[in-house]
């Protein structure tokens, strides 16, 4: 196994010149750099120069997606291996394989388009040069393939998104803003622990000291139950981050009183750090000690289901509900993590993607209600569909998608997860399933209070979708649309990816085989998802 | 006399061996405090005018007298090789360009005669320094004597003397702007500093307990009237005593230690002591530890560890702010200095027992710094409570008792030493004449007034919270590294703990500073360039070794004491 990663990594580094991975974490940094020594005179050059930087970015991205080979997608491609500390073994490694592919395109894309299409309330240059520290932060967490470089910016997107909610929120964006931030902070500080535990106890045992992912993971020389506390630290970092009920509580006051680019990217990208985090360094890292608490995570995720979405039911704010129901969407990522088998975790990859792009365009929605109505609250709101019939269109569109409709890319992801949570915990799965129909509820009914009903106060008056605003939007919608459609290209990148993860879960825990699906339940259904699905 | 007591005593004729190479940080020190006192008197006479010419000439005398210093201290003057490469020519070009470029320097700088000449004698001791590490202790490893086994420097020591210099030249540098604003006139403030220095460096060159104790005192005593020298403020009045008392009071435990420790084994020598505790067991101890524990109080006194942390938030706030950063730097250095050099060098055969002491001192450092620094209102208490936390993590290093636990203290006093500096350089600026807008509102709306100052504090803080990136996250990472290797895993996760509830801390003056209201639109006098400069530097090296900590890492691996090694 060992000798497999090394040999392809290495062929992989031979074959690219350009570290096109390094360019892409580096240039946001850079153009944060450049904005802060640009002139005040003109504000608007900010944005200009902050949308060219994310948007070489977003390039980069987009020809890393073309120059990934599919059939290789099980081994890190594209990798940049440079000595950081030597003293410490700590190397800046980065690489990219199925798994963070489309976490990468996802985040590449995001930036620029919240860059261009949210502007800055005062402060432009702070706020662009901090969304840009942000991007940097977020591709170096799914790039970096040493824990000390992943933990770095796994904890320096923190100071970005606490500047932007602090000084560019709403609120008691104070409160928000550091609660956010002590949180989290609090869930990484003990990683910290975890990863020198596991970096130094694998040097007591094999002589090297080395915070290279894939040495540790294939090393697995940690006694079983040291390696269940590290796993723990682990997952308690990742556990706030996702957030997993019941270290979700930051998560609502923070994307209420975050900026809107704040909350887009707080949905789409942040969020996924953490799940991102469990499948690259907590499931890889520590098999066994993954298939040990898989009880646990998945109860817990199934509680966050339930939960996140009777409490998005009972939100009176537009944002809250969808602050709520990303606890809600997150759990299902979860379970379907840690269903290990292909299906669960094909399905909780893409509905990290798909999450990003229903609540991403969600976030942006709210915040075009909130312009035009200023509130947010939904009982002040009502009969915006009859001024703003193509707002209250795409709105409809995006939380069909996020409840789940087939045909809409929600519909493959919780469909994929489900399917894997099914198979290795049936009871979990079919409770979490009705978490299914309380997303149609919660949304449906306040797409309903927003915008069917008497039209509220001085809404006859409000405008309807501005082109600007439909060009900001068309992104989400085309990508709602075609992964719904057809997901194929995407989910045939990541399988090989998966497929390897499950068989090094299998390898390395004994007695532990993939949960397949009982075939005499599925033999009507199991051919649907493999040729509609996929 | 009884015979016994005779014959403890050595009888020696000879004088013990010396070297001046050994010593040259210490008479740079020492003779530059003279020299200061001296050159001000005559300073004094010129007319006005003339002065200010002084300073600038003493910009081109410091750099010829650090070339001087380094070539004699080291095996060949610095850039001797150049006239051999580049023709004689060029090179007299070159060095008429460096000193020009020198004099313009100082020039730009516009600071006082005393505080250029103070950072003329911290750079001159500082090439000394430079001079013998990579003349003599990188070549050979092995320590440098000073005086017989009473004094030399082994990397370790170097290090830590090269800190302690540095942080004489940015403090000096913050002083200047700093005692004109103040209204307090004289070159005491930069002499004491000098001394206190030269105390320190005796100190983290030690090699016996008197000898240590003398530097620590000659430490103590200058920092106490530098505390008390603000005359015109009651604040500092109080916390020059305060530190005075209670600093006195350890100092006396520490005594009693050594005199304790001297009882038991014979010798005040650390070497000697070393080499009896190798030979014999003794069996009963109970003396010995008795010192050991006494000692503990008093090196506990000077780094600001809980409990013996009662006058450090007091002392903070009121001594003057330029001498806080001074103290929280480099007389922390040297107290941690001194504490490794006796506990983990020395007495290492007695780590059992005193492992488990530093164990609740790091403990209770970290918890009391970190919680009651949380409730505090006055800036500088905060940060007094939060070096208070930082000395508990210093002491989860030093708990490990390992090469990799001391290599990571040596790391962490140098990232601290410079994020500290540049904290309380930021907060001497911004408190303003009479030094007393220090509370949290005070710093309310920095960010509109000063906005780089504000960007300089804000990342000092978040470099001391741990955040990546900045020195102070690598610090951590060395310090909980060399724990979880000592397999400390619960004294890691206290400390890491601890270190959330700081971040808290340090997120409310963030808070304040850029979020806060502006109470009314101050005009912002331009920072003076001196204080700039000092900040400045310490802003890079928080910022350059954050993301590059390499050439730190490996400057720590190759300053353990003599006796330790990392494989």
């Amino acid at each position: 196994m060992w000798s497999l990663f090394t040999t392809s990594s290495l062929a992989a580094t031979t074959s690219t010149t350009f570290p096109v991975l390094t360019a892409i974490v580096v240039t946001p940094a850079i153009g944060a750099v450049v904005l802060l020594f640009l002139p005040n005179g003109r504000p608007d050059h900010f944005k200009q120069v902050a949308f060219l930087f994310s948007g070489v970015v977003a390039a980069l991205s987009i020809w890393v997606v073309t120059a990934f080979q599919t059939e290789a997608a099980a081994q890190f491609q594209l990798r940049d291996h440079h000595t950081w500390i030597e003293s410490l073994g700590v190397a800046w490694s980065l690489g990219v394989d199925g798994i963070s592919l489309w976490l990468v395109v996802l985040t590449g894309l995001i930036f620029p388009l919240t860059i261009i299409g949210v502007n800055a309330q005062h402060g432009p240059k702070a706020y662009y040069a901090w969304l840009l520290t942000l991007e940097a932060g977020c591709m170096g967490v799914f790039l970096a393939l040493d824990l000390f470089a992943f933990f770095t910016f796994f904890e320096i997107v923190l100071v970005p998104m606490y500047f932007l909610i602090g000084k560019w929120g709403h609120g008691r964006r104070a409160y928000a803003a550091t609660k956010f931030f002590i949180f989290t902070m609090f869930g990484s500080a003990l990683m910290l622990v975890g990863i020198l535990s596991l970096a130094f106890l694998n040097h007591a045992e094999t002589g090297v000291l080395t915070f290279d992912l894939l040495e540790l993971a294939n090393s697995q020389k940690i006694a079983t139950n040291t390696a269940r506390w590290i796993f723990l630290s682990f997952i308690l970092a990742f556990a706030v981050k996702v957030p997993l009920f019941p270290f979700h509580t930051w998560l609502p006051d923070a994307h209420t009183n975050a900026p809107t680019a704040g909350s887009v990217i707080l949905a789409a990208v942040m969020l996924k750090l953490g799940t991102y985090g469990i499948l690259r360094f907590g499931i890889f890292l520590f098999p066994e000690a993954a298939v040990w608490f898989t009880p646990v995570l998945v109860t817990l995720g199934t509680i966050g289901i339930i939960y996140g979405a009777v409490a998005a039911t009972m939100q009176r704010d537009l944002k809250r509900l969808v602050a709520y129901s990303s606890v809600a969407h997150l759990g299902f990522i979860v379970i379907g993590a840690f269903a290990l088998n292909t299906e669960g975790l094909e399905g909780s990859i893409l509905q990290m993607v798909n999450h990003g792009l229903s609540t991403g365009a969600l976030f942006l929605l709210v915040a075009m209600v909130y312009e035009r109505s200023n509130t947010r609250i939904i009982a002040e709101l009502g009969g915006l569909q009859k001024p703003a019939p193509i707002l209250a269109g795409v709105f409809l569109l995006v939380a069909l998608s996020s409840l789940g409709l087939p045909g809409l890319n929600g519909f493959v992801g919780e469909f994929l997860t489900l399917l894997g949570a099914f198979a290795a915990h049936r009871w979990w799965a079919v409770v979490a399933a009705s978490g299914v129909i309380l997303a149609a509820l919660y949304l449906l009914w306040a797409y309903q209070r927003v915008f069917h009903g008497p039209v509220a106060g001085d809404n006859a008056q409000v405008s309807d979708l501005k082109l600007r605003e439909g060009l900001l939007l068309a992104p989400f919608v085309v990508g709602i649309i075609v992964l719904g459609i057809y997901p194929k290209p995407v989910i045939d990148r990541m399988e090989p990816a998966v497929d390897a993860l499950v068989a090094h879960v299998e390898a390395h825990v004994d007695g532990f085989t993939e949960p397949t699906a009982d075939v005499t339940v599925f033999a009507g259904g199991d051919a649907e998802p493999s040729d509609g699905g996929r | 006399m009884p015979s016994w007591v005779l014959s403890q005593i050595k009888v020696s004729l000879e004088p013990p061996q010396y070297s001046l190479a050994g010593l040259s940080p210490l008479i740079a020190l020492a003779v530059g405090s003279l020299l200061l006192i001296m050159f001000r008197s005559v300073v004094n006479r010129l007319p006005a005018e003339t002065e200010s010419w002084a300073v600038v000439a003493l910009g081109p005398t410091t750099v010829v007298a650090a070339w001087v210093v380094a070539g004699l201290v080291g095996d060949s003057f610095p850039f001797a090789d150049f006239r051999s490469s580049l023709g004689a020519l060029l090179v007299a070009v070159l060095a008429v360009v460096l000193l020009l470029l020198a004099a313009l320097l100082v020039r730009a700088l516009r600071a006082g005669f005393d505080a250029v000449f103070c950072l003329g004698i911290a750079l001159v001791a500082f090439a000394s320094i430079v001079s013998l590490w990579n003349d003599h202790w990188r070549s050979s490893a092995a320590p440098i004597v000073g005086i017989g086994d009473q004094f030399s420097f082994d990397g370790f020591g170097l290090v830590l003397a090269g800190v302690i210099v540095l942080m004489v030249a940015l403090c000096a540098l913050l002083l200047d702007d700093y005692l004109r604003r103040e209204n307090i006139d004289g070159p005491e403030m930069y002499v004491l500093m000098l001394l206190s220095a030269a105390g320190g460096v005796v100190m983290v060159g030690a090699g016996g307990l008197i000898v240590l104790f003398l530097g620590l005192e000659t430490l103590s005593i200058a920092v106490y009237v530098m505390a008390a020298l603000h005359l015109r403020r009651n604040e500092s009045l109080e916390a020059g005593l305060k530190y005075f008392v209670m600093g006195a009071f350890a100092s006396a435990f520490l005594l009693y230690g050594i005199a304790l420790i001297y009882g038991s084994t014979g010798s005040m020598n650390f070497s000697e002591i070393s080499s009896y505790l190798a030979a014999f067991i003794i069996r009963d101890d109970a003396m010995l530890l008795a010192g050991l524990a006494l000692l503990l109080v008093g090196f506990g006194f000077k780094v600001a560890a809980v409990p013996f942390h009662g006058w450090t938030p007091d002392v903070y706030q009121g001594a003057p702010t330029p001498v806080v950063a001074f103290m929280a730097s480099a007389v922390k250095v040297a107290g941690f200095a001194a504490l490794v050099r006796v506990f983990v060098v020395n007495f290492d055969f007695y780590r059992i027992d005193w492992q488990p002491a530093i164990f609740v001192l790091a403990v209770l450092s970290l918890l009391v710094g970190a919680f009651v620094g949380i409730v505090q209102h006055d800036v500088k208490r905060m940060l007094a409570y939060s070096s208070i936390s930082h000395a508990g993590f210093i002491l989860v290093g030093v708990q490990a008792a390992t090469a990799r636990g001391t290599a990571a203290v040596v790391f962490y006093l140098v990232a601290y030493a410079f994020m500290a500096l540049g904290s309380f350089g930021v907060i001497a600026v911004v408190s303003e004449r009479g030094d007393r807008k220090t509370s949290l509102d005070d710093l309310n709306g920095l960010a509109s007034r000063h906005p780089l100052l504000a960007m300089a504090l804000t990342v000092f803080l978040l470099a001391q919270a741990g955040v990546p990136l900045t020195v102070g996250f690598v610090a951590k990472f060395e310090i909980i590294g060399a724990a979880v290797d000592a397999r400390s895993f619960w004294l890691a996760v206290v400390a890491m703990l601890a270190a959330v509830v700081s971040a808290f801390l340090y997120l409310r003056v963030v808070l304040s500073v850029y979020l806060g209201k502006s109470p009314e639109q101050v005009s912002a006098e331009p920072t003076h360039p001196g204080a700039a400069l000092a900040i400045g530097l310490a802003f890079a090296v928080t910022i350059v070794f954050g993301l590059f900590p390499s050439p730190l890492t490996d400057l720590t691996r190759d300053a353990l004491p003599a006796i330790l090694s990392l494989g």
